[in-house]
């Protein structure tokens, strides 16, 4: 039962073909991963990865192709079905229940050892064995809800063990994850592969990629470009076959002349959700021309500084200022109309509405104003126009601009809003992880338009996890830590070992 | 042709048919259970709906309170609030109507209808206004507080009909019927077609029914009540009042209501009498659901249950079974039709058509928000 080890020694997909309306996604993709092997699956955003793998786990069935588990061809019902066979999946969005514990969502849908009656006792044994095998460490007891990110991860992981699987598909799962958790992913997925687990990978982190895998995969609109050993490839190598051509990794980033205070924060305190002190008196000012990063590990306070700034969270104490005016009691929409934008960081909850078409949403922010609306009424041919302009400014791939927005890829629904945000002109940025999910040539693409907007004289803020991204385009980096700014460093002066030990709350000694 | 049948564009349509059928093929057994002839009956219901002029007229009279209160429910569920307070936002709207009526007798007719109505349509926005700013301020469950206004507008009407509001005529003979007295002549909607009771009502309800769909999607207001229904924290983002919106659905929702109490007043009682909300709260919620949640698509869904409620009564008369039986019926619509949404997405994703099923639907959306993977 749910303690035996399947195996699967190989697993091929062969030319498989899926066709969505006016989307080929996969075209004739052939693919196969084997015990014992992690293999990378790379491509742009919409290339068609998960989609392939949904077909592997029984979420989408195959137009035409073949798949074979140990040279036998099988056809993949459901999740169940693909579950009974050893094969495993985690979302990239989690699928837990929040208020069980851990032992109650691991054995969720399975049958007890007992009957009616409930063996969560041997579930949680089993629990910590699994945990103790592969690093994974969680309490089985632990309430889903009080879980971190990289916890919740790890339950999806020890879920699908627990349940017999022999093959584990990863969809982007360090997307969601900072360095040091993903650090202990790889210790994890690595005892997996040592076991004799077969291990698909996807990722949009070229140096993960190059770091873990066996073999790499790239796909290209939906086609295989070539699958590769993992031995001598570079990551522009890689960056290459993904976009079909040469991607600048470095960003020119030139010096310019800062103007006037745009956006200030004079000693800002405010509460999290549960209503504890999440800033602390944290005091920035970003000027025309300048984007100021802000560092820091993952719940150490952005969430709440790009809210306050945005309007979305009050504030404890202290003062917003934009462009010399202080906007502390201003609702969010009176901001965006003074010239802020907002890039949120929950782009799926916070920055659209999933079912809206992507013309609908891409007038979010501008739905009541001319051309638009006038007076009451909407102006569907503005609204239509308005996409069109923006779908291919911002080179957002979509079937139609009447395509509801929840089936883009994640990268292309993040252009989308930076489309509608940046199409503004905005005075006053604020972007929290606009690349996370992002493909690189999507990231080159954000961060170019990033730099542009700086020269154009906009103030940005810049809050990211990625500390490359924030290298790449800080001109003064913040580091925050429990709340405050442990300091601001100038970009000449900031190196990774630098910020790493102000972000885990080191301050220095001069 | 076996995939055009199980196209998810075939199956939009076809399923609530189909539906429907399903329904009566169980109310067949429960008449074949009762004793009578299933057939004969249905025949007679079908006949008693559509059968002949005063049938239909007599279908379309008990449209216009269904298609209503329909509307008011399809923009509180586009807002993302569900009303079950139809009943007493009908009670009250009538009760309002009636007492405003009786009070400003001697207005010319067409002034004083149109201000009755206008009334009814606003005392049933206040009695939504309460559990709506009881949600959009302390967040206090809708579909609660909506029943107990519920109860609140039946206790209401029990006492100003049987106090304040009795019919003076009914004080004078001594039979204390709880009703008031008649509204002036001059002021009663537009009978279309003598000697039936069809009332211009219908034209009105109609009317409106295209209104709510230009609100819906061609206004602003529309967009903020949509945005605000799907996904509060990005309306929250766009920088749109979401309490505020939220309590406008309820308030809609109620208006609505309010206004099918003051036409049932104003074009088929001409005075205020227990029982004159009929269950239209109730059959108005199954028929908003019937037709998509989409103010269009409750124009024949209305229909379809006006005419059932007509042929009910007649199928009572004539086969003798009781027509309670057709709230069951009702019933079982309602949940074969939910079924059947959760049939067509599953087939939509079988053959990958989501996309296209979407944006057919994204004007539509579906009635269960089950998440299905
Ligand atoms: N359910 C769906 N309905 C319609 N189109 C879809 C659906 N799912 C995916 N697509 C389309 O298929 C293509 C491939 O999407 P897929 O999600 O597989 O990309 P991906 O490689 O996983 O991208 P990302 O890196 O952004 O996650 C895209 O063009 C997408 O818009
Ligand atoms: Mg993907």
């Amino acid at each position: 039962m749910s303690n035996e080890r399947r195996k699967i020694n190989s697993l091929e997909m062969i030319k498989i073909t899926k066709r969505f309306p006016g989307v080929l996604a996969n075209d004739q993709v052939t693919f196969d991963v084997k015990g014992g092997e992690i293999h990378a699956l790379l491509g742009e955003n919409g290339a068609g990865k998960s989609t392939l793998m949904r077909q592997l786990y029984g979420l989408y069935h195959p137009d035409a192709g073949e798949i074979r588990i140990d040279g036998q061809a099988v056809t993949i019902q459901s999740p169940t079905d693909a579950i009974a066979r050893g094969i495993g999946m985690i979302h990239q969005h989690f699928m837990l229940v929040d208020e069980l514990t851990v032992a109650e969502n691991v054995a969720l849908g399975m049958p007890s050892s007992r009957g009616p009656v409930l063996d969560l006792d041997r579930v949680e044994a089993r629990i910590q064995a699994l945990s103790q095998a592969y690093g994974l460490h969680v309490n089985p007891k632990a309430p889903v809800w009080t879980l971190a990110v990289g916890e919740r991860q790890r339950v999806e992981i020890i879920k699908a063990l627990y349940r017999g699987a022999a093959l584990l598909i990863l969809d982007e799962p360090t997307a969601v994850l900072t360095p040091q958790e993903a650090d202990d992913l790889f210790v994890t997925l690595k005892q997996m592969k040592e076991d004799g687990h077969a291990l698909i990978f996807i990722s949009h982190k070229l140096r993960e990629v190059v770091a873990i895998s066996d073999r790499i995969s790239v796909l290209r609109g939906g086609r295989l470009v070539d699958t590769v050993p993992n031995q001598g490839v570079t990551r522009a190598m890689l960056a290459r076959m993904m976009v079909g051509r040469d991607v600048l990794l470095e960003r020119a980033h030139k010096a310019l002349e800062t103007g006037v205070v745009r956006l200030a924060l004079r000693g800002v305190s405010a509460l999290n959700v549960t209503g504890q002190a999440a800033l602390r008196n944290v005091t920035l000012e970003v000027h025309a021309g300048e984007i100021l990063g802000v560092a820091g590990v993952s719940g150490n306070g952005q969430r709440e500084l790009a809210e306050v700034i945005a309007g979305l969270r009050p504030l404890a104490g202290g003062s917003v200022e934009l462009d010399g005016r202080n906007v502390s009691a201003w609702p969010p929409g009176k901001r965006t109309d003074a010239g802020l934008a907002y890039i949120p960081e929950e782009r799926m909850h916070d920055g659209i509405v999933q079912e809206f078409s992507v013309a609908q949403n891409l007038v979010l922010q501008d739905y009541d104003h001319p051309p638009i609306s006038r007076g009451l009424f909407l102006n569907f041919n503005a609204i239509a126009a308005r996409g069109r302009e923006l779908v291919s400014a911002f080179n957002i791939r979509t079937p139609s601009i009447d395509t509801p927005t929840r089936s883009l890829s994640g990268g292309n629904i993040q252009k989308l809003i930076l489309a509608r945000e940046l199409s503004r002109n905005p005075k006053v940025l604020v972007a929290a992880q606009p690349t996370r999910g992002v493909d690189i040539g999507a990231t080159e693409y954000i961060h170019q338009r990033l730099l542009e907007q700086r020269a154009q004289g906009a103030a940005t803020l810049l809050i990211s996890e990625d500390l490359d991204e924030i290298l790449a385009l800080a001109d003064r980096i913040a580091v925050i830590y429990e709340g405050r700014i442990m300091d601001i460093v100038p970009r000449k002066q900031a190196t990774a070992e630098r910020l790493g030990l102000l972000m885990a709350g080191v301050a220095e000694k001069e | 042709m076996a995939r055009f049948l199980r196209s998810p564009r075939f199956l939009e349509i076809a399923l609530p048919i189909a539906a429907v059928l399903a329904a009566f093929m169980i109310g067949g057994v429960l008449l074949w259970l009762l004793g009578a002839n299933p057939f004969e009956a249905y025949w007679v219901l079908l006949g008693g709906a559509f059968g002949s002029v005063s049938a239909l007229a007599a279908t379309l009279t008990k449209m216009t309170p269904l298609l209503l209160v329909a509307l008011g429910i399809c923009i509180s569920y586009r807002g993302g609030v569900i009303n079950i307070g139809g009943e007493g936002q009908i009670i009250v709207g009538a009760l309002a109507a009636t007492a405003f009526a009786l009070w400003l007798r001697d207005l010319p007719g067409w002034l004083l209808l149109t201000l009755t109505l206008l009334v009814g349509a606003l005392t049933g926005a206040a009695w939504g206004a309460i559990a709506g700013v009881l949600k959009a301020r302390l967040n206090v469950n809708e579909i609660l507080s909506t029943v107990m206004l519920n109860a609140i507008a039946l206790q209401l009407m029990n006492f100003l009909l049987r106090g304040p509001m009795l019919d003076p005529e009914q004080i004078a003979a001594g039979t204390n019927i709880a009703q008031s007295e008649a509204l002036p002549r001059t002021m009663w909607l537009l009978r279309l077609a003598p000697p039936t009771l069809l009332h211009a009502g219908i034209i009105l309800a109609l009317v409106l029914a295209v209104l709510v769909y230009l609100l819906l999607w061609r206004t602003t207001i529309g967009y903020r009540i949509r945005t605000v229904g799907l996904n509060p924290s990005a309306a929250r983002y766009a920088g749109m009042p979401v309490p505020f919106y939220v309590a406008l659905s309820l308030i809609l929702g109620g208006a609505f209501a309010g206004l099918a109490g003051a036409v049932e007043v104003a074009g088929v009682q001409h005075r205020m009498l227990e029982g004159l909300s009929g269950g239209y709260g109730f059959s108005g919620i199954v028929a908003a659901l019937f037709g998509k949640l989409h103010p269009l698509g409750a124009i024949p869904a209305a229909f379809l249950f006006g005419g059932l409620l007509v042929g009910a009564n007649k199928m009572q008369l004539t086969v003798q079974v009781p027509s309670a039986l057709i709230t069951a019926i009702n019933g079982l619509v309602v949940m074969f039709v939910v079924a059947s949404e959760v049939y067509v997405r599953r087939a939509r994703r079988r053959t990958g058509r989501e996309a296209a099923a979407a944006s057919l639907q994204s004007d539509a959306a579906p009635v269960t928000q089950a998440s299905t993977f």
